[in-house]
This record gives structure tokens, C-alpha cells and sequence, in this order.
């Protein structure tokens, strides 16, 4: 369709955008071979120790592919600092959905367990817990003491095969998210009732801190892309924005509470895509429908166009959600396996290079908070511009 | 692989989250902050266009002031101009009249004079006839006594005659 007003309005804007988002490609790429090559070492070392023996003993071999992905995946606890029953952690509350009905209790309940060891018993079920997964609980532990079953495929990545109960907890992520919605809606309300008091005056305070950045959002990413009827897109735009950016910078901060990986979780990118689905395929006027069922090409193309159209409808916003999921979640990796470099060479010296580049990493990370944010906020203008757009 | 499987737990409570998110700072941020600021920059917009016809608006005061002033001059120098006209010809009237008048008055002097002249020649005649006549009475008188005597009567007469 018409991307040109994008691409022509918006050229020297874009090319920063992009020079900076294809840097930050490359350290990227540089992420995942970098870490590649940390997970096979770590594989190489950590090979005769099975996940069940890692929180038993004392730690033989530094397991950096479980410590990284323990770091960005969701979690029952949120540790302010130390580790286990030597830190203070904030239990948060699990709540399951099970045969029998509602069941709730803390997290506390588990003791730090991660591998299927501590049985809870509730309302006459028994659960486990492994990998920060609740499973139904075997009724007898297994040679490792663990109540869940594990199989262990060709790769060596063991999964478990207990069935679960839908897991509605408050989860790090969802306390995050909740936290994030909490700010928001304080720090905006302030802003609006500053519009309010002070109406047709000079902004002060948060708000005219804020004020360019909403004005940002509506002047270079809505009207570009909607025209006159950005208005009523507004709402959408900025709430996503805003809430894009601050899970990103909470994201960014490394204790409590921050450092939930909210944005970097498919869960919440999945949601974020579907609303622009929706609101792309329910505001979609006649001519955007034309151009998917009757695309302006000769008639044999036709029936190759029209599966292409159709699967394009569906790709773009898959596109915003693995966006979104893997620049965050491969920022995170990144600054963990370069302070991970520490314990692969396992020597203080390297110390200051990690923290050196791990800095770096982190105020390139700021940045791409706010280009991820913008990112998805004008990729969704454009899609629903798209849809909206009248054609002459 | 977990990674890229969404949680059914966090995707509920992601969805519940938004859609509460939106609907709260739709409701009470973004429409009182978008009123206000597309107020402001109404209200901005409005300033600037009054402030440019106030600009218009002086400037076409200030040359219709210039347009009066010249107007003025104007009226001004033609008041000048007709008011030397008519002091020049009230000044021409009254010579004209003047000159009119003197010639009138010298005519009349004229006159005056013509008669006296023609009074005092009528009056001239009477005495030279009588002086004539009295002249002629004496010489005939002494015509008779003596030629000599009559000469130097007639001498003497004439005489009298220059004297007179």
C-alpha cells in the first residue's frame, strides 16, 4: 500500500531511527553468537550436572543459559536482594485455576524450591513447582527427589510432562504491569488536572516534561500516518506509547521493582499486537478491504495476490509482537552474558571490561526503550492509517 | 522455546491490564490533556490572528491619518489661494473705482474752469467796451481844443489802459 508518505515525510527522521536500530542490530546479532557460544561452553561445562543436583550442591559449574533465561522468564518470587532465605523476597500471591475449583496461596509456600521438590498441598491437590512452572504434583519424588517428570530430548533440554493447572498468579510480570498501570494513571491524571488549572497557560512541572512527548506522539506519529482522523486514535497511541516506554525502562532497572521483563515477554507483546489487529481490522473502511480482497493487479495475479493480502493482514502484526519481544528480551541477554563473562573466565579481572560494556549496553538499552516504544506506536499509526486512509 | 509460547495466565491478565489502562487514561488523562492542549493552541492560534488585524488595523489608521493630513493641505492651500484671489481683486476694484472717481473729479474741475474762464472773458468784454466807449467819449471830447493836446490825451490814455 501507500507507504511513501512515511518514507518520503519522514526520510531524515527515519534514517536516524534506523541507523540507530540497525547498530543496535548488529551488537544484537552480536548478543546471540555471543551467547550461543556462552550456552555451548556452558553446556560443556555444565554437562554432568542435571538441573535437579544445581540447587543441592554446591555449585560445581556456573550454568549461564539457565541463570540468562531463569533473569528474562516470569517468576512466583520478586527478590528485592540476596538470593533465597538469605534475601528478602516479596512472595507473590498464586492463584490457579484447578479441577476443583479456585486455589490460592503465597508463593512462599514452594520454600525457593525450582524443581518439582516441595509439594503444596491444597484443597486436597498436590502441586509442584519447576522452572517457575506450577505443575499437579507426581505422588511419589523421583530419583532426585523431584514429585514432577522430566524427559530430556536429543538437545538435553529436559521438559516436564505433569499437566498443569491454568496459572492465573500475580506473577513478577503481572506485579510489574500492574505497578507500570498504577504510575500511569497517577502520573497522567496529574498531568491532565495540570491542563485543567492551569487551562491556556504555560505547562509547569511534570507536564511540561511530558507535553513534547505527547505532543511527539501526536505530531510525528499520528498525523503522519492518520491524517484528520488521528483523533480518535489518540487514546490508543499514547497509552501505548507511554506504557510500551515505562515497562521498558522499568525493564532497564536492574532491583526492585524494576527489573520484571514485561515488554521482553510474549505475553504482553501478543496482547499489544492483537489490540492493533483489532482496532486495524474493525475500523478498516472499504477500500482496505478491496485492496486485500480485489488487489488493483492483472486478473491472473488474482489468485496469488489475494492469499498473500490475507496472510498479510495476520503477518504484520505477528511482526509488531516479535518485534517488540525480541529487541527487549535480546537487550536483556545481552547485559547479562556480558556481566556473565565474569564467572565463565571466572576472574575479577575481567570485571571492569564487563561492567565497562555492560554500562554501554545499558545506556544503548535507554535508547532503545524509547525507539522500541516508538517503533510499535507508529508501526501501529501505520496499520491503522492504512486501514482509514480514503482514497481518491 | 518457552519463550515464545504466551503464558494463558499473564496473557488474561495482560488483556484485563490494557484494556483497563486505556479505558482509565482514555477517560481521565488523554481527553483533558488533548482538550487542553488543543485548546491552548486554539486560544494561541487566536491571539496571533487578532494581533495581525490589530497590525492591519493600525496600519490602515495610520494612512488614513496621512490620507486626512493631506486632505487638510490641501483644503488648506486652496483657502490660501482663494483668499489671495479675492484680496487681489478688491484691491483692483477700489483702483479702478478710484481712478473712475479722480477722472470724474478732474472733469468737473474741468468744467468749473471752462465756465469761470468763459464768466471772466464775458466780463473782460464789458469792461474793454466800456473802457472803449470811455476812451472814445474822452477823445472826442478834446478833439476840439488842440491836435497836440489830443496826442498826448490819446498817449496818456493809452497809457492808462497799460496800467490797467
Amino acid at each position: 500500500m501507500d507507504y511513501n508518505r512515511v518514507f518520503v515525510s519522514k526520510v531524515r527522521r527515519l534514517i536516524v531511527v534506523f541507523a540507530l536500530f540497525s547498530a543496535f542490530l548488529g551488537f544484537t546479532t552480536g548478543a546471540f553468537a555471543q551467547t550461543d557460544s556462552v550456552a555451548a561452553a556452558g553446556h560443556e561445562v555444565v554437562a554432568p550436572v542435571t538441573h535437579g543436583e544445581e540447587h543441592g550442591k554446591e555449585e560445581k559449574g556456573f550454568d549461564i543459559t539457565s541463570f540468562i533465561f531463569h533473569h528474562i522468564s516470569d517468576s512466583h518470587f520478586f527478590t528485592l536482594f540476596g538470593h533465597g532465605d538469605h534475601g528478602v523476597t516479596l512472595h507473590l500471591p498464586i492463584i490457579l485455576w484447578t479441577d476443583n475449583g479456585l486455589v490460592t496461596f503465597s508463593s512462599s509456600a514452594f520454600q525457593f524450591d525450582d524443581a518439582g521438590k516441595v509439594v503444596v498441598e491444597k484443597n486436597g491437590q498436590r502441586f509442584a513447582i519447576a522452572h517457575n512452572k506450577i505443575y499437579y504434583a507426581n505422588a511419589t519424588a523421583d530419583a532426585h527427589g523431584s514429585y514432577v517428570s522430566h524427559v530430556t530430548n536429543e538437545k538435553g533440554e529436559e521438559t516436564v510432562t505433569n499437566v498443569r493447572p491454568l496459572d492465573f498468579s500475580i506473577t513478577k510480570n503481572v506485579f510489574s504491569m500492574l505497578l507500570s498501570i498504577i504510575i500511569l494513571v497517577i502520573v497522567f491524571t496529574t498531568v491532565a488536572a495540570g491542563y485543567k488549572k492551569r487551562a491556556g497557560k504555560a505547562p509547569k512541572g511534570v507536564q511540561s516534561f511530558l507535553e513534547p512527548i505527547i505532543l511527539f506522539v501526536r505530531d510525528d506519529i499520528a498525523r503522519p500516518n492518520l491524517g484528520h482522523k488521528y483523533a480518535a486514535f489518540m487514546p490508543y497511541l499514547l497509552s501505548v506509547f507511554f506504557f510500551i516506554w515505562l515497562n521498558n525502562m522499568l525493564g532497564l532497572v536492574p532491583f526492585f521493582p524494576g527489573g520484571a521483563n514485561v515488554t521482553g515477554n510474549i505475553a504482553l507483546t501478543v496482547v499489544l499486537a492483537a489490540a492493533t489487529f483489532l482496532i486495524t481490522t474493525f475500523k478498516a473502511n472499504k477500500y482496505y478491504w478491496g485492496h486485500i480482497l480485489n488487489p488493483p493487479v492483472p486478473w491472473w495475479l488474482k489468485p496469488l495476490m489475494i492469499p498473500v493480502e490475507i496472510f498479510g493482514m495476520f503477518t504484520k502484526p505477528i511482526a509488531l509482537a516479535i518485534r517488540l519481544f525480541a529487541n527487549i528480551t535480546a537487550g536483556h541477554i545481552l547485559v547479562m552474558s556480558l556481566l556473565c563473562l565474569i564467572f565463565i573466565f571466572n576472574s575479577y579481572a575481567v570485571a571492569p571490561a564487563s561492567i565497562f560494556f555492560a554500562v554501554f549496553i545499558g545506556l544503548i538499552e535507554f535508547l532503545v526503550a524509547f525507539i522500541q516504544a516508538f517503533i510499535f506506536t507508529i508501526l501501529s499509526a501505520l496499520f491503522i492509517g492504512m486501514a482509514v486512509e480514503e482514497h481518491h | 522455546m518457552d519463550l515464545l509460547i504466551p503464558e494463558v495466565g499473564l496473557l488474561v491478565w495482560n488483556t484485563i491490564a490494557f484494556l483497563v489502562l486505556v479505558f482509565l487514561l482514555g477517560k481521565f488523562a488523554w481527553k483533558p490533556i488533548m482538550k487542553g492542549i488543543h485548546d491552548r493552541e486554539q486560544s494561541i492560534d487566536e491571539a496571533l490572528n487578532k494581533a495581525e488585524l490589530a497590525r492591519q488595523e493600525m496600519a490602515r489608521l495610520s494612512s488614513q491619518n496621512e490620507e486626512l493630513m493631506k486632505q487638510a493641505r490641501e483644503e488648506r492651500d486652496q483657502i490660501l489661494k482663494e483668499a489671495k484671489a479675492l484680496k487681489d481683486g478688491i484691491v483692483n476694484e477700489a483702483k479702478t473705482q478710484a481712478q473712475a472717481e479722480g477722472a470724474k473729479l478732474i472733469e468737473k474741475a474741468r468744467i468749473e474752469i471752462e465756465n469761470q474762464k468763459k464768466a471772466a472773458l464775458a466780463e473782460l468784454k464789458g469792461q474793454v467796451s466800456a473802457l472803449s466807449l470811455d476812451i472814445a467819449e474822452r477823445v472826442l471830447r478834446t478833439q476840439l481844443d488842440d491836435k497836440a493836446k489830443q496826442q498826448e490825451l490819446v498817449n496818456n490814455l493809452l497809457k492808462d489802459v497799460e496800467l490797467n
